[in-house]
């Protein structure tokens, strides 16, 4: 155990990085997946499939390809980079942020998925009930809509953080492998398998990252349960 | 209360074409299922929007598409019981009734928690969640939920359609509650004979998508011709009685109608309270004569006011009693054997035993006015 736990200082922040980097991208796709999966659910506009397409693109292409188009658009000298730092000072090229970035847009077609499964489980039919009661549309959202889809809410969750901490091929392209900055814990293996005498950190590490994944799967199900027991839909 | 409704709806090839005015306590939308009933309810409440046309209450406008007004369903304050209940899964029986109470002001809520929760006989299920309830609870809840958003008026959709007799027999002295009890006017959907005629002060009957007639139950359930076929043999008069008196040694009740007293077994009813009856067609016999040697209980001497073609062999008679009109459903061939005709003086005659729960109900209060 001691063994284990007797990470070098650049081992732990990797890790510590990592769940930083993970739980950011997942809080952070909530809102733009709820309201893609609400879009693709419930919204009849022209260009809906193209839309459909965006969202899963990163799902089907390389990593390498996503992290270089984010390269592109959000790098320094990219058009939504250079606006950015601008106007609100956010940088992500060479951050942090750039690798939440990199697994919040990994992750978002999972996330959207199993949002928009839920989405399309709800009965529109109690919706319109609530209607009728005096709610206007967000209200039924915010009362109706989004308790209902609380487990899909959390799947998606899970499976956005799930991709994060596995996020690799992006994010080493888009921000590089900076020790305490960018280097998350795939990066980290992945650098101490390229040098001589890394094999036992190496192991550290992969035995850690099941464990974060594993307790994070464990808590979705514990929580998907409460909600489901509570909400006991027949 | 004056609903007024103009419209016109399609849908694919089915064209909603419904105009009348309304101003009951209780108004059945009645017709068998595809006459448009449920459209028509769907279009007052505002869940769907109308093809063209008028629907206003008391002179406010819900839809007028020719003035280009559609109030959107939250701010109708129409409440509406489903068919299926669409109680709300994530939360339990108090915050279902709680919920429409959050939307209306303060000054508009009539409604109060603890009456309707005692009218409906829901105490004991506030803690509960929609799935750990039967059929007719859930309705109950249903109809307690929507009344709680003190809506101006309230809707309900073949509330009783997806029970079992059991759990319609158990709700059924909720509605006649709520509707003798609460000030909210009701317009209910059914495609039974035997709902409209216990429940209804007023029928509207829709028919592949048309007003066929509309106008007060008594008239309406009279007009066999206007009832689906198969539930022809509910039809008859339907009578507004009093308690007379209760025949303990024989375990029946004696009430009084218009038409003269009438024998019914015992009703749990107090002396003077109104019973509403219902006089099958089928179950009323004609005699030219005051019959003697005949076991039947109530004979009521008339007039004969109308007849008209049945089905089958069937003639249907209106027998004028005192005023009030009788319907006797015969063959074709006793008329001519009795030789029936208008104006011929005669006795409907009725078993005491043809009468039951199904028939009899809790009348309207006499001073229901719209």
């Amino acid at each position: 155990m001691n063994w284990l736990l007797d990470l070098t200082p650049d081992e732990w922040n990797a890790v510590r990085l990592s769940i930083k980097v993970a739980t950011v991208a997942m809080i952070a796709s909530l809102p733009p997946g709820i309201l893609i999966a609400l879009l693709l659910a419930r919204g009849r506009f022209w260009g809906k499939t193209v839309l459909n397409v965006l969202v899963h693109l990163p799902l089907i292409m390389p990593p390498v390809v996503t992290g270089y188009l984010l390269l592109l658009t959000f790098g320094r000298r990219g058009p939504a980079g250079a606006f950015l730092a601008e106007h609100f000072g956010i940088v992500f090229s060479f951050r942090w942020t750039g690798a939440a970035l990199a697994c919040g847009v990994m992750g978002f077609p999972l996330m959207v998925r199993a949002i928009r499964l839920s989405i399309e489980a709800v009965d529109r039919r109690i919706e319109a009930a609530a209607g009728t009661l005096g709610a206007n549309q967000l209200w039924v959202f915010a009362t109706i809509t989004l308790p209902l889809i609380l487990p899909g809410l959390i799947a998606g969750s899970i499976l956005s953080f799930a991709k994060a901490m596995g996020e690799f091929g992006a994010t080493i392209t888009f921000v590089s492998n900076i020790p305490n900055e960018t280097q998350t814990l795939p990066s980290a293996i992945y650098t101490l398998t390229q040098v001589p005498g890394g094999d036992e950190g190496a192991l550290r590490l992969t035995l850690i990252s099941i464990a974060i994944s594993m307790v994070a799967l464990i808590a979705s199900e514990v929580l998907a349960r409460r909600v489901g027991r509570r909400m006991d839909i027949e | 209360m004056t609903l007024s409704v103009d419209i016109h709806h399609r849908l694919g090839d089915f064209a909603l074409e419904a105009r009348f005015e309304s101003a009951g306590r209780l108004t059945a939308l009645f017709g068998p299922s595809g006459s448009g009933k449920s459209t028509l309810i769907n279009l007052i409440a505002g869940l769907i929007p109308p093809g063209r046309g008028r629907i206003a209450i008391d002179g406010r406008v819900l839809i007028d598409t020719a003035a280009r007004i559609f109030v959107p369903v939250h701010r109708r304050r129409i409440g509406m019981v489903f068919q299926d209940a669409r109680l709300f899964p994530h939360m339990s029986v108090a915050g279902n009734l709680r919920y429409g109470r959050w939307f209306t002001p303060s000054s508009e809520r009539y409604a109060k928690m603890d009456v309707v929760i005692d009218l409906l006989g829901i105490a004991h299920l506030l803690d509960r969640r929609p799935a750990k309830l039967s059929g007719g609870e859930k309705q109950r809840v249903a109809i307690g939920r929507a009344l709680l958003a003190s809506p101006r008026l309230l809707l309900m959709d073949e509330p009783l359609a997806s029970l079992d007799e059991a759990r319609k027999a158990e709700i059924l002295p909720y509605i006649e509650r709520l509707r003798d009890e609460t000030k909210v006017p009701i317009v209910y959907v059914s495609h039974s004979v035997a709902e409209v005629a216990r429940l209804a002060s007023d029928v509207v009957v829709l028919s592949q998508g048309k007003v066929a007639a509309s106008g007060p139950t008594a008239a309406i359930m009279q007009r066999l011709d206007l009832l689906p076929v198969e539930q022809r043999g509910e039809g008859g008069a339907v009578l507004d009685t009093k308690v007379l008196r209760h025949d303990q040694a024989f375990g029946m009740t004696v009430l009084a109608s218009q038409a003269g007293e009438i024998r019914v077994p015992r009703l749990a009813h107090a002396v003077g309270a109104s019973v509403r009856l219902r006089v099958r067609a089928r179950d009323v016999m004609v005699a030219t004569e005051q019959p003697t040697g005949l076991s039947a209980l109530n004979i009521l001497p008339g007039t004969i006011s109308a007849i008209r073609p049945g089905t089958g062999p069937t003639v249907e008679i209106a027998i004028d009693c005192n005023g009030s009109t009788v319907l006797a459903r015969i063959t074709e061939q006793s008329r001519q054997t009795l030789r029936l005709a208008l104006g011929h003086k005669v006795f409907a005659v009725i078993k005491t035993v043809s009468f039951d729960s199904a028939t009899t109900a809790v009348g309207l209060p006499a001073e229901a006015d719209g």
